[in-house]
């Protein structure tokens, strides 16, 4: 339905500058994920494609036509607010027909739109009640039905899940993705949550300090993070990242020292410069009797269907290990680990991942 | 009348910022909806104002329409020369700082009482705050007649009732009955405000002063009382303001007198302006009067500029 | 015993004993309308009596009171519609499109609250004379709606700033243009504020005194100066005192309890909610 192209975009406020030279294309039907932490430009970056903030420099378009200037609703543009906005002294039906009411629909063209989309999100039997009357899921579900109604160009959700417990996010995180589908529309998703962008993502953006980190896919981020900083932001739980400063190194291998008991084999890496970041996954990590490290077990989260150990093997942050068996360990003891070499990563001083040679 | 220079709060440059740097921006013209607003009020600052300076440089009697003419600062000396206009500033002062005691203290005591679980107290605290509906000749009259009349008040009776000597509250104690009128209306005033202060003490923060062993009194002091400090201040500005104009108590009660021993500032320039018509003086006086009030206004605007810069 | 107990605590006997004597005045004030003035008068005070009526019959009659009744539902009716009418638009401009002078002029129309009457009544008295507007309801009605003008521009602007701004901002998505959201999300969000703004403007204008004895003598003479007549050798009928005064502050307590909760916002600009 629409095809968004974001070209230089840039935002200052005063001095300081929300967004710096943003390029992005976002493809007809792609559910992309605006992701990282807060104040990183990723709402502001949504509000100027949604036309509440201005662009201050920078073009964008949809569908090919250029509107910097025009008016929120002359973009053709839906959005989900993180605080739903509901009008509060509306009913049902007339939060989900205003903007068809503004716009001259007849009423029974209006009540057929509400009623087709009530359908979709279970509403019809609340049409009549006020925003004050629902539960946090069903203001939600409201708010994706006014959208719904437009038949917009495309959707665009502002941290549209945070406001409701863990159960119910998880649920609407499934009924959106089911949507999208469905509608096979353009979505533009802001999040901080990386859970979010990870399951539901054609394809996340992970944005730091108003620029672009990294893009792509969410398994090609997750396998091979660009930087230090997206490597741990995505993922849960953290990837394991160790500052080393001491390396190392014979005519075959590298070999990187955590700590004083603890010293790691990096394979085949073109490690050059004095300090690095190894970043490790905690599925990564296998107890093994034969491993490379050897750590005191600090604690141990048994989540069900996965166990947590978290080892002090004598850096700054402890290790986390991710055992998918129920192992019997116990607080306080020794624990010795292996790390699979090809699951590693490796970032230079700048934070910036570091290749692998080829084999 | 005084304009804040103070820094522009974050926000509005905040918004500022949006709505200004873009030619694209769409934007709303706002002149159109302030200017009735900023004119009438200016009119209404600027032209009584100036009027004011202006006759109190001039000789200008309305009952000797012939005597006209530059008086230099000739209204000022007669004023300041004048026993009346210090006495009257004297009479003033006493009422707003007495006034101002009394209805702090016993609004405080007020709210904290209607602030207690008991039966009845949302009915009570209507009753309480009554006081401030009432317009002020009304209570004036009533606390005259009814209450303080030395033959026929309801305060006579109780007197000689407990065999105590009679008082003639006009007559002997002219500024301190005008007093309790003043300061039982605006009693409720800072009742309202407090007991609203107070609701809003944050629960969590009474509950962890108890777990930490404060209780009743040093309960009071060390966590209430704290919270309640800047609603305290703004009470006892807002009212200095509406007290340094009380005038309508004075009139049906005591006239300002006996002699000039009731008569405030405001009641002074009435009965220069209003009785002996001479203008020039009068505003000469009512000159004075607004650097007073600009006094105190300096500071309360402080206060509420301040809060509006923490929205 | 003990549910007895139980409403007969210490803050039930402190918090109703210092209700009866804030509220005693008035409660004195209307015990003496229904008496006749010789029972009014009357030491000791007389408490059991047959209530009469006559009071407000004879006000009714002898003093032309509907007139002065008329006069300051005018004066206060009129003074709180125009100022709404002339504020409402400065708030709105004031809370959604604020800037760099905003605060200032917030300010500054504050100031004008703080200027003592007194200290331009000269001036405005002799305007009036000028422009033939002495004992006339428009002068009062006018100066009412200056006087209070602050306080509601104040209150409603705090009002406005309370809707969240990220509904104003759907409402730009689905298309409402300025004047949209005004009617059709601002106004109804805004009602019970508006409200409440309205109630207090009316009050303050019912009760002022000050213009209203100075300006006037009879034919546009509100409630308030007509009362005050009675501080003349008239005072003595005390029953029909109390019976015109009852009369008069009546309606406005009425409004008065009903506004109590937002009367703090509006008395102290929003410093203290």
């Amino acid at each position: 339905m629409a095809h968004l192209q974001l070209k230089a975009i840039s935002k200052s406020f005063g001095n300081f500058q929300a967004v710096r030279d943003i390029n992005l294309d976002i493809k007809d039907r792609e559910f992309v994920v605006l992701v990282g932490p807060s104040g990183c430009g990723k709402s502001t970056l949504l509000r100027m494609i949604a036309g509440l903030e201005t662009i201050s420099s920078g073009d964008l378009f949809i569908d090919g036509e250029r509107v910097n200037g025009r008016e929120p609703d002359e973009r053709g543009l839906a959005m989900v607010f993180q605080s739903y906005a509901l009008y509060p002294h509306m009913t049902v039906e007339q939060n989900m027909g205003f903007a068809l009411r503004l716009a001259g629909v007849p009423k029974d063209v209006r009540h057929q739109k509400v009623l087709d989309a009530a359908r979709k999100l279970q509403l019809e039997s609340m049409l009549d009640r006020r925003p004050s009357e629902l539960s946090g899921g069903q203001r939600q579900r409201v708010a994706i039905g006014r959208t719904i109604v437009r038949d917009p160009k495309a959707f665009l959700f502002d941290e549209p899940l945070s406001n409701l417990d863990a159960a119910l996010r998880g649920q609407m995180r499934i009924e959106l993705a089911k949507m999208h589908q469905e509608l096979e529309a353009t979505m533009v998703y802001v999040t901080h949550d990386q859970v979010e962008a990870m399951t539901m993502a054609d394809r996340i953006v992970v944005l730091r300090n108003g620029s672009i980190e990294q893009m792509g896919p969410p398994v090609e981020l997750y396998q091979n993070p660009a930087t230090a900083f997206v490597a741990g932001f995505l993922g849960s739980p953290k990837m394991n990242l160790f500052d080393v400063s001491a390396i190392e190194r014979s005519h075959d291998s590298t070999v990187v020292i955590l700590s004083e008991q603890n010293r790691l084999k990096l394979g085949n890496w073109p490690v050059s410069g004095r300090q690095i970041t190894v970043g490790i996954r905690p599925e990564a990590v296998q107890i093994s009797n034969s491993g490379d490290l050897v750590g005191k077990v600090e604690v141990v989260e048994h989540l069900g269907a996965e166990q947590l150990i978290y080892l002090n093997i004598g850096t700054e942050d402890l290790l986390t290990v991710r055992c998918h068996q129920p192992t019997a360990v116990k607080i306080g003891e020794p624990l010795r680990v292996e790390v699979d070499p090809s699951r590693m990563h490796v970032f230079d001083a700048n934070g910036r991942a570091v290749m692998r040679n080829a084999a | 009348m005084m304009a804040s220079n103070e820094a522009i709060p974050a926000d509005v440059v905040q918004s500022e910022a949006d709505s200004t740097p873009d030619k694209d921006a769409p934007g709303v013209k706002t002149a159109p909806l302030l200017a009735p607003s900023v004119v009438l009020l200016l009119a209404w600052m600027i032209v009584p104002l100036g009027m004011t300076l202006w006759f109190s440089f001039q000789r200008y009697n309305l009952l000797s329409p012939n005597i006209s003419g530059f008086a230099g600062f000739n209204n000022y000396a007669f004023l300041l020369a004048n026993g009346a206009l210090w006495n009257a500033i004297f009479n003033t002062i006493l009422l707003v700082g007495g006034v101002l005691i009394a209805t702090l203290v016993l609004g405080l005591v007020c709210a904290v009482l209607l602030n207690q679980e008991f039966a009845g107290n949302s009915v009570a605290r209507l009753f309480c705050i009554l006081p401030f509906f009432v317009m002020p000749t009304v209570s004036a009259l009533v606390w005259k007649n009814l209450l303080m009349h030395p033959v026929n008040g309801l305060f006579a009776w109780i007197s000689k009732s407990l065999n105590l000597p009679v008082v003639d509250w006009f007559t002997d104690l002219p500024l301190f009955s005008i007093g309790i009128i003043v300061a039982w209306q605006w009693i409720p005033f800072a009742t309202l405000v407090l007991l609203t202060s107070l609701q809003s003490l944050d629960r969590e923060q009474v509950e962890a002063a108890r777990m930490d062993g404060a209780r009743g009194w040093s309960l009071f002091t060390n966590i209430t009382l704290p919270h309640l400090c800047r609603s305290l201040t703004i009470v006892a500005m807002i009212e200095t303001i509406f007290l340094l104009s009380i005038f309508a108590e004075i009139l049906v009660t005591t006239a300002g007198g006996p002699g000039n021993s009731s008569t405030t500032l405001p009641y002074l320039i009435y009965k220069i302006a209003m009785l002996d018509w001479n203008v020039g003086i009068a505003s000469a006086g009512g000159v004075v009067a607004i650097i007073l009030a600009n006094i105190v206004a300096l500071f309360l605007i402080r206060t509420i500029a301040h809060t509006l810069e923490r929205q | 015993m003990t549910s007895a107990k139980r409403i007969v605590s210490w803050p039930f006997v402190l918090g109703w004993g210092v209700t009866f004597l804030m509220a005693l005045p008035v409660l004195w004030m209307t015990l003496a309308a229904f008496k006749t003035e010789a029972q009014a008068i009357a030491t000791p005070p007389v408490l059991l009596f047959e209530p009469t009526l006559e009071n407000f019959a004879a006000v009714l009659r002898r003093a032309n009171y509907p007139s002065y009744f008329l006069n300051s539902v005018i004066i206060a009716g009129g003074s709180t519609l125009l100022g709404i009418v002339v504020g409402l638009p400065a708030a709105y401009a004031f809370a959604f499109f604020p800037g760099k002078r905003t605060k200032d002029i917030l300010v500054w129309m504050l100031s004008t609250k703080m200027m003592p009457a007194v200290g331009v009544l000269v001036p405005i008295y002799l305007l009036s004379r000028t422009l033939g507007l002495l004992d006339s309801a428009i002068a009062l009605l006018i100066i009412n709606m200056l006087i209070n003008l602050p306080i509601i521009v104040w209150m409603l602007f705090t009002y406005f700033r309370e809707i969240p701004g990220e509904i104003i901002e759907a409402a730009r998505m689905d298309g409402a243009k300025p004047r949209h959201q005004f009617f059709f999300l601002l106004i109804p969000l805004a009602a019970p504020g508006i409200a409440s703004t309205a109630l207090l403007s009316f009050i303050l204008a019912w009760n002022e005194a000050f213009w209203s004895i100075n300006l006037t003598s009879w034919r546009a003479a509100p409630l308030t100066a007509f009362i005050a007549s009675f501080s003349s050798p008239e005072g003595l009928f005390w029953a029909k005192l109390s019976a015109a005064s009852l009369m008069a502050i009546g309606p406005i307590v009425v409004f008065g309890w009903l506004t109590q909760r937002h009367l703090v916002r509006g008395l102290t600009f929003g410093a203290v909610k």
